[in-house]
């Protein structure tokens, strides 16, 4: 059989054939956007062996170098080309190191958020009726409150609830947690639509007449048919939940700052910025953005692609 | 001089992998006061020429060669500006969808008089009069009253009708209808098409007349130009071209059309194709797969008692103020093992509720519906009609939705075997697989494809497959071809038959399209308004129905004949 001789080199070669990939070569942006954050993706993967130290280890940094400015001082350290911040931890080391954090939390809560609002959208539209009505009410209601006001309550109300010894362990996971249940109302709703309208097509129908339903019918009819959107909206969201998770730590109520993320690290910073060291805020605040640009700008990219309207 | 003269014209759509030409070097004219009816099968780019005429071509879609002239001015180099002036003042179109081609948040007065006013420049009084004018000249009732009124207010028809005076408010010299009826029911698309007619006549516009059927053309073209992959096959008198064609390809697509005066053994088939193959269907279907594992279940006779449903169209708190529309009232019918029954209607007539009822998708609210012994009303539980399920499938209407774009056909044709438990070992369910694409004559390695990747064709005899594979003993065939071209029907219905005879199925054929059912039936039922209005055999009922509505419904249908040049009816029979 033909399909069976389909391995991984003949996908490749449809992949880089497809209409995808054309795309994709003949937009400069989008790819800029994907290298960056290929490399820099990289980078923080690979942080323990580029940074000359690990800035989370108070036994490898030195008070002695705190507050070195960057390559071009006079006063600069060549170890630390970014220079370093008031503890004496190397700029790009905690960047990078920063970043994995932002990374982390970013992609886990927009998981999360895509889960339960996939979930949530696909009963709604599927059910209908009174279900469909309060879940969609509920969502109503959030959408009437900023994100960052959700994610700050669910934030606050997790840390009166659990044990204070607790909160530096989990203190990252209760942040996914809030990021997450602030962002799924977009997911539902769009999934919500799209069933509502792939439950009635006659492939639906054609598995109702076997008799299969419920659980497999949403599974495994339904559900392939509305993901494709929802990851549009991942890619758009994931730059946000990174905004997100640095204004919460901007705030102080995010990651604590033993284990800086870049929002943490432009907090810090913030203090410093008038006394001259310019450094601490404004590298963590430059890799934020190309971060968060380089994201958008391919969610950007795949909502054209997968939108024939606006070809 | 002729009124629209097409010289050469070529149109194709730039793509990486190489252009698509969609219209390859067409020559063609129209006289003022002539139909030209414009036939072939979807992807012919019959639509084509008429968009490019008007400056409408979809991108990225260009004039590659060629040139238009109306009324010796030529007007395919016009800028956007141009083309503006010109479209609706010198060329009315007429397109397929009333529902989509009038702006909803607009009344009838607003469009129509900012279209006059436009063109004409005649002043607000003016428009208005003469709006309400060509109102009641497209036969709308009352056109003072209702031209106040907003589209959705409208029937079907009567926007067709509003999409006609908008077309012809500027006195255009020539209009284009792109298969202006196709979406509306006989006995209005008569209607509409003799208004049409009788604007050409009255005014002497020419008019470009494009769709797919062949009746339509027969009644209303006077010339006829036939496409068939982009290129200009024959063009010629009405008469000559479907009473003696002279291309291989017309000739026949002519025959394949379905006869609604006779009923014949077998549907021709086009046999004029390119090279593709798969076009190319054998004459029967292949055997070896019923002999040596499904005999089919069992003979199913179906009984349906008194069954009627409705469904809520107002919901209320208040039980005096609910609302409910009954879509089946009351309906008895007998179906004998092995029979082919054919449900005739127009829409809404609730025929395809009807079907949904046997199939089980949905609950009659009242009366009975018996498989053989087995008795289902409004009070069986879900386990009881789960039970009967395997023995009935179903064909949707439309082969692009009925199947599932993410599964593989392997996937979607194994799925009733292995949900319902009739075989769990994997190579057998592939081999089961594999004799059932055999069956619908699908090619071997369809199994390892997507739907995408198939033709509406091919599609639907996946669905066949698939409806097939419970070896089921009724099978419920809700419009199956209406979706296809004459070429591709006459093969899904000479497969349908093939199946019929060798699997010994029943089969509950539902269809609007009078000379499919005079094919395919054995006997008749007629519905309208939700209620059966006459039961009978096919041949006794086409040649004296019992019923008015059914006389009415048969004098509508569009009669492939015609009075030939020398006085004697022709028809397909004589090509």
């Amino acid at each position: 059989m033909t399909g069976q001789s389909s391995g991984p080199l003949s996908r490749a070669r449809k992949f880089f054939d497809s209409d995808l990939w054309w795309s994709f070569k003949g937009d400069p942006g989008t790819v800029a956007a994907a290298a960056i954050l290929l490399v820099f993706g990289g980078s923080t993967l690979f942080a323990p062996a580029i940074a000359v130290h690990n800035p989370f280890d108070a036994a490898a940094i030195d008070l002695m170098d705190s507050l070195l400015p960057p390559l071009g001082y006079a006063e600069a350290d060549s170890r630390f080309i970014l220079g370093t911040d008031d503890q004496g931890r190397d700029m790009l080391a905690t960047i990078l190191y920063g970043a994995r954090i932002s990374l982390f939390v970013g992609f886990s809560s927009v998981a999360f958020a895509m889960a339960l609002g996939i979930l949530l959208g696909l009963v709604s539209g599927f059910v209908g009726g009174r279900v469909d009505a309060v879940i969609m009410r509920i969502a109503d209601i959030q959408l009437a409150f900023p994100p960052i006001l959700i994610a700050l309550l669910v934030d606050g109300i997790a840390r009166g609830l659990l044990p204070r010894d607790l909160h530096g362990e989990i203190s990252i996971f209760v942040l996914v947690f809030a990021i997450g249940i602030s962002g799924w109302v977009q997911y539902a709703r769009t999934v919500r639509a799209s069933t509502m309208i792939e439950k009635n097509k006659e492939y639906v129908l054609a598995a109702m007449v076997i008799g299969i339903g419920g659980r497999l019918l949403v599974t495994r009819h339904i559900l392939p048919n509305v993901i494709g959107p929802t990851l549009v909206i991942a890619t758009i969201h994931l730059a946000f939940a990174i905004i997100l998770e640095a204004t919460l730590s901007f705030l102080g109520v995010g990651v604590p700052p033993t284990t800086p993320s870049l929002g943490t690290l432009i907090r810090i910073g913030n203090e410093y910025l008038f006394s001259g060291e310019w450094w601490i805020t404004i590298f963590p605040g430059v890799a934020l953005i190309v971060l968060v640009l380089s994201v958008n700008l391919i969610g950007d990219w795949l909502r054209d692609v997968f939108n024939p309207k606006l070809r | 001089m002729s009124l629209l003269e097409i010289r050469d014209l070529t149109i194709d759509f730039p793509h990486r992998r190489g252009d698509f030409v969609a219209v390859r070097g067409v020559s063609l004219h129209v006289d003022p006061g002539e139909i030209l009816g414009i036939v072939g099968e979807s992807g012919a780019g019959k639509s084509t020429i008429g968009n490019a005429v008007v400056g409408l071509l979809q991108r990225p879609g260009r004039i590659a060669g060629g040139t238009v002239h109306l009324a010796g001015e030529r007007i395919d180099d016009l800028d956007d500006k141009a083309l503006r002036r010109l479209r609706g003042r010198r060329i009315g179109m007429i397109f397929q969808d009333p529902l989509t081609s009038l702006d909803p948040l607009q009344t009838v007065e607003q469009q129509l008089v900012e279209t006059i006013d436009y063109h004409l420049r005649l002043g607000k009084e003016a428009s208005r009069k003469r709006a309400v004018d060509l109102l009641g000249q497209v036969g709308i009732l009352e056109p003072d009253k209702r031209i106040k009124l907003y589209p959705h207010q409208f029937s079907g028809g009567m926007r067709q009708r509003i999409v006609i005076a908008l077309a012809i408010c500027a006195e255009p010299e020539l209009i284009i209808a792109d298969e202006p009826t196709t979406a509306l029911d006989v006995s209005v698309q008569s209607q509409v098409l003799a208004l049409l007619r009788r604007i050409v006549e009255e005014r002497k516009v020419g008019m470009i007349l494009v769709t797919h059927d062949m009746g339509v053309i027969a009644e209303n073209a006077d010339r006829v130009a036939v496409m068939y992959r982009g290129n200009l096959v024959e063009m010629g008198d009405k008469a000559q071209v479907l009473g003696a064609p002279r291309h291989d390809y017309t000739r026949s697509l002519l025959s394949a059309v379905p006869r609604a005066d006779i009923r014949m053994p077998r549907l021709a088939q086009v046999g004029h194709s390119d090279a593709r193959a798969e076009a190319k269907a054998r004459a029967t279907a292949t055997t070896a797969w019923v002999e040596t594992r499904h005999v089919p279940a069992e003979n199913i006779a179906l009984r349906l008692d008194g069954v009627s449903k409705s469904f809520v169209i107002k919901r209320s708190l208040f039980p005096h103020r609910r609302e409910s529309f009954l879509a089946v009232s009351d309906v008895s019918l007998t179906i004998r093992p092995g029979e082919v029954f054919g449900l005739v209607g127009e829409s809404g007539s609730g025929k395809s509720t009807l079907a949904r009822m046997v199939a089980g998708l949905l609950h009659p609210d009242d009366g009975r519906i018996c498989f053989n012994e087995t008795e289902l009303s409004a009070a069986s539980k879900p386990a009881e009609w789960a039970a009967v399920r395997r023995r009935f499938q179903m064909i949707f209407q439309d082969p692009y939705s009925s199947l599932n774009p993410r599964m593989r056909v392997a996937d979607i044709v194994a799925e009733p075997i292995t949900f319902l438990g009739i075989e769990h070992d994997k190579s057998e369910v592939r081999r089961m697989v594999s004799r059932l694409l055999e069956l619908v004559e699908m090619p071997a390695n369809a199994a390892e494809k997507y739907p995408h990747e198939f033709s509406g064709g091919q599609r639907q005899r996946i669905s066949i497959a698939r409806a097939l594979a419970t070896s089921p003993g009724l099978l419920i065939c809700d419009e199956p071809t209406s979706a296809l071209d004459v070429s591709i029907q006459a093969q899904i219905l000479n497969l349908l038959r093939d199946l019929q005879a060798r699997l010994k199925l029943t089969i509950l054929f539902i269809s609007h399209d009078l000379p499919v059912i005079r094919q395919m039936c054995d006997r008749i039922g007629v519905m309208r308004s939700g209620r059966m209005l006459e039961i009978g055999e096919t041949e006794a009922f086409f040649q004296s129905p019992s019923h008015d509505y059914s006389r009415e419904l048969l004098s509508l249908m569009p009669h492939f004949r015609f009075q030939s040049n020398d006085g004697r009816a022709m028809g397909p029979a004589d090509v």
